[in-house]
């Protein structure tokens, strides 16, 4: 049984597929810069704190 | 008996911050105990306002609380708003406080939910890494005093935050650099994975057309990371070029553009080697690595200007009858200002009217109260203790005493750096090496095949790059800060690694370095009668003395007290159960007794003696110290067995001094006594010239000593914005962790020995290889990033701080 050359179409898709993640790679830098441009990398530290402990109101009923 | 009795009973710890409680305190009381009052008053406002939880917080600050119970009245005064304050939405008021004494996990959620409760506060947010409270609230409901006050109470001393726009530069900075290394990264990781199809091709073999299209795309995104990020690079080597010096960026730059030139061309004429992802993976870990260094070197720089916060932001003037605040800015020599007990001198002058003691611990380190009295000269930054004073004005702001020595902390900063050029020197070296023999290989090969010459020489600049070189230093330095900030040792610069790895002189501070810094009662002899009536005249004082009785005994039954006197600088003596009770210093008592009054022991030297007195016989004798901490004598054998020399340099009293050095081992002259701040900084000067020398201090009076050492190390529990000056502080009390950090930089430098090692073997052999033609773009693409990650890993992996718990 002869072997198919499945090299030529294969490749071929490359010419869209290439283009398409180098879009996909601006759209995410675009995406990177605008958050650093936001401060969101500023300050690391508190925010993970913050996170674990915001659950509860200020008040909690007396004993 | 219960059989619950016979068991040994546990240790009390106190119900805020877990330290044992003193002995004799409460024995037989249930329900929360305390180490101190500051604790107890915490626990207080967090409990009557339900905000028990902080304490199922799985990380709370382990330290008494000490509260400074200033009025904080400044706060409140039009020139602080006008200087630090501004509006935000919704009619509120913004500022930013700086709060000392920030550190945790615990500190984020009390800072940020606790000042909430105070009707008014809109908002509270923490900056733990910088300790930088954001707080916005209603001036028709409240006003910044009442919230400065509350912090204060839990223990966070406020200060103004002076460096806003700094802080606005540093930010903006911060984010270039940020954007930078993103879009450098994802540039270089594309252009690598199109390298490793072509290399697939180049090895497996592909056709021309797709070859040509992927160097094309190489070509495409290297180009905006050598423009935008990579830009720095060529910034950084046109600057060296004017300044005639060779600097790191000078081979970097050099290598990019001849690699992205020649890639270019061989793009173009669809031969030879591309170098694209070499380019785009350099500019990639060379700003990563600038970036580590960058953020290490900063924090050593940026703090001198919280100092400025220890002088009051205003003052009270005498003015015919009436009395107007004024900013501190505003003072001039002649006027006549009012400083009541418990303000902080605001300007050098000398007392017209009043008597009273000052607390000159801040400045000079004296562990006592000293009496001011008409005629004597009292200085910015230290602080009344007992009653107002009229003072005239002589230096204010700059020209003080407190202003010279903090224009001495800033010089003492910038004076130093020694690390720093040696660094520079060795890059210099390095950058001529490079330069040097990639000419020789380009002359060489000229002759023999000119294409050839170019590539091996664009090789050699590739393959020896500074990369892994220039991660070396920082990864190790980084990875080792962030190891030691887990274990309570904050270390703000890399250099104080390098000084503190090898043996040299290291001078301790006395008060509150090696001894607690506050005065307490060591000696008692006397009969436990007489202690209520002890008290009952003490809780009519605020001095250390009374402070100290009323610490020592805190659970014994309050009794009243009649008629109590007090003569600054004497004792008291007033009525108390019927009796007449005289309490205070030998001379006092000898005046208001028949009996005489016996001289004391020279061992009782460094003791403060109180004598008291009950209807005239003296019934009991005290002595108020300043206790050594517990692990000092441990701390200083093991650095003594590490081959350190230590001083003492104090400037408390000489009699004080010795009885602390001879019980710490420290022979005659190897330590000093009575040194002002200026004689600190002389001796730091003088020793300096010897060898690295190192200061560990903990307050402003340490300052100027400390930022003139080659490091400066900082004791938590004294004046934390002072502190700002120096390379290390120890977040964890006491100074047990001096030696965890000796032990840690002497392991962190051989980190680094050996990553610079490494790099500095790759880029010989790469060198060779790449003169003798061995080298293709193949080989030089693995070797690099293999080279850098090598560093990586065995800076991560490596072990240098936290042996211990």
């Amino acid at each position: 049984m002869a072997k198919p050359d499945l090299r030529g179409p294969a490749v071929s898709v490359l010419m869209i597929v290439v283009p398409l993640a180098l879009v996909l790679v601006a759209a995410a830098i675009a995406a990177y810069v605008w958050s650093v441009r936001r401060g969101q990398f500023d300050d690391l530290t508190t925010p993970a704190i913050r996170a674990i402990q915001d659950d509860e109101g200020t008040t909690k009923p007396e004993d | 008996m219960t059989p619950t009795e016979l068991l040994a009973p546990p240790v009390p710890a106190c119900a805020h911050c877990g330290l044992p409680v003193p002995e004799g305190t409460g024995a037989d009381e249930t329900g929360p105990r305390f180490c101190c009052t500051g604790c107890a008053a915490v626990w207080d406002i967090l409990h009557g306002h339900g905000l028990d939880r902080y304490y199922d917080l799985p990380e709370r600050r382990l330290a008494p609380v000490q509260a400074s119970g200033r009025s904080y009245d400044e706060f409140d005064h039009p020139s602080f708003h006008a200087l630090y304050v501004r509006p935000a939405a919704g009619g509120l008021l913004e500022t930013e406080l700086y709060l000392e004494g920030v550190h945790c996990a615990s500190c984020v959620w009390l800072v940020e939910r606790a000042p909430l409760v105070i009707p008014g506060v809109a908002r509270a947010e923490l900056e733990v890494g910088r300790a930088l409270a954001r707080v916005a609230w209603d001036p028709a409901a409240t006003s910044l005093a009442a919230i400065a006050r509350f912090l204060d109470g839990l223990g966070y001393r406020a200060h103004p935050f002076r460096g806003a726009r700094m802080e606005a530069l540093r930010k903006a900075e911060d984010r270039a650099m940020l954007v930078r290394i993103g879009v450098a990264g994802a540039l270089a990781a594309n252009v690598m994975t199109v390298a490793i199809a072509l290399y697939a091709g180049w090895l497996d073999g592909m056709e021309p057309a797709y070859f040509n299209y992927f160097r094309w795309i190489s070509l495409l995104l290297t180009t905006p990371a050598l423009l935008w990020p990579g830009r720095v690079f060529f910034q950084g080597a046109l600057g060296a070029l004017r300044a005639r010096t060779l600097h790191m960026d000078v081979p970097i730059a050099v290598a990019l553009a001849a690699g992205y030139t020649r890639g270019a061309i061989n793009t173009v004429t669809g031969t030879g080697p591309i170098y694209f992802d070499g380019v785009a993976a350099l500019i990639f870990l060379l700003l990563v690595g600038r970036f580590l260094q960058q953020r290490a070197q900063r924090a050593a720089t940026n703090a001198t200007e919280l100092l400025h916060g220890l002088s009051p932001a205003t003052a009270r003037v005498v003015d015919g009858s009436a009395i107007r605040e004024v900013p501190t800015e505003a003072l001039i020599p002649g006027m006549l200002v009012e400083i009541r007990a418990g303000d902080t001198v605001p300007a050098d002058g000398v007392v017209v009217e009043g008597r009273s003691e000052l607390d000159l611990a801040l400045l000079t380190g004296e562990s006592r109260p000293k009496v001011a009295s008409p005629g004597d000269r009292v200085f910015a930054g230290t602080v009344n203790l007992a009653a107002a004073l009229r003072v005239e004005v002589e230096q204010s702001g700059e020209a003080s005493r407190l202003g010279r020595l903090l224009r001495q902390v800033e010089a003492g900063a910038g004076r130093r750096a020694p690390v720093v050029q040696a660094a520079d020197r060795l890059a210099g070296r390095f950058v001529a090496v490079v330069l040097l023999l990639a000419l020789v290989t380009f002359a060489y090969w000229w002759p023999r095949d000119p294409g050839r010459a170019v590539d091996h020489a664009i090789a050699l600049l590739i393959v020896t790059c500074p990369c892994a070189l220039a991660l070396a230093t920082p990864l190790a330095i980084t990875v080792a800060i962030g190891r030691a900030a887990r274990t309570g040792v904050l270390i703000k610069g890399g250099d104080a690694l390098e000084v503190l790895a090898r043996p040299g002189t290291l001078y301790l501070d006395k008060t509150g370095t090696l001894t607690e810094g506050r005065t307490r009662l060591v000696a008692w002899e006397g009969a436990d009668e007489i202690r209520p009536l002890i008290l009952a005249l003490e809780r009519h004082s605020t001095h250390p003395v009374a402070a100290g009785f009323l610490a020592a005994w805190p659970d014994l039954p309050v009794v009243d007290a009649a008629d109590v006197r007090q003569t600054l600088g004497g004792g008291l003596e007033g009525w108390a159960e019927g009796r007449h009770v005289v309490v205070g210093s030998p001379a006092y008592v000898a005046e208001r007794t028949t009996e005489p009054v016996a001289r004391r022991a020279a061992a009782d030297l460094a003791l403060t003696p109180v004598l008291i007195a009950v209807d005239e016989r003296i019934v009991a004798r005290a002595g108020f110290g300043d206790p050594i901490r517990a692990e000092a004598g441990d701390v200083v054998r093991r650095l003594r067995e590490r081959g350190w020399r230590l001083r003492l340099l104090s400037g408390d009293d000489p009699d004080v001094v010795r009885a602390v050095a001879s019980r710490l081992g420290f022979e005659d002259g190897s330590w000093i006594g009575a040194a002002t701040p200026e004689a600190k900084l002389a001796e730091i000067e003088r020793a300096a010239g010897e060898g690295p020398v190192v200061m560990v201090g903990d307050g402003v009076n340490d300052a100027a000593a400390m930022a003139r050492a080659s490091v400066g190390v900082a004791v938590r529990g004294g004046a934390e914005a002072s502190l700002a000056v120096a390379d290390v502080y120890l977040t964890r009390p006491g100074i047990d962790a001096l030696d965890d950090l000796v032990a840690g930089a002497e392991r962190t430098l051989r980190v680094i020995r050996r990553n610079i090692g490494f790099s500095l073997a790759y880029n010989v052999a790469g060198a060779a290889l790449a003169m003798t033609g061995v080298i293709n773009p193949l080989i030089a693409a693995v070797m690099m990033p293999a080279s850098s990650l090598t560093v990586v890993l065995a800076s991560w992996r490596s072990r240098t701080f936290g042996g211990r718990p």
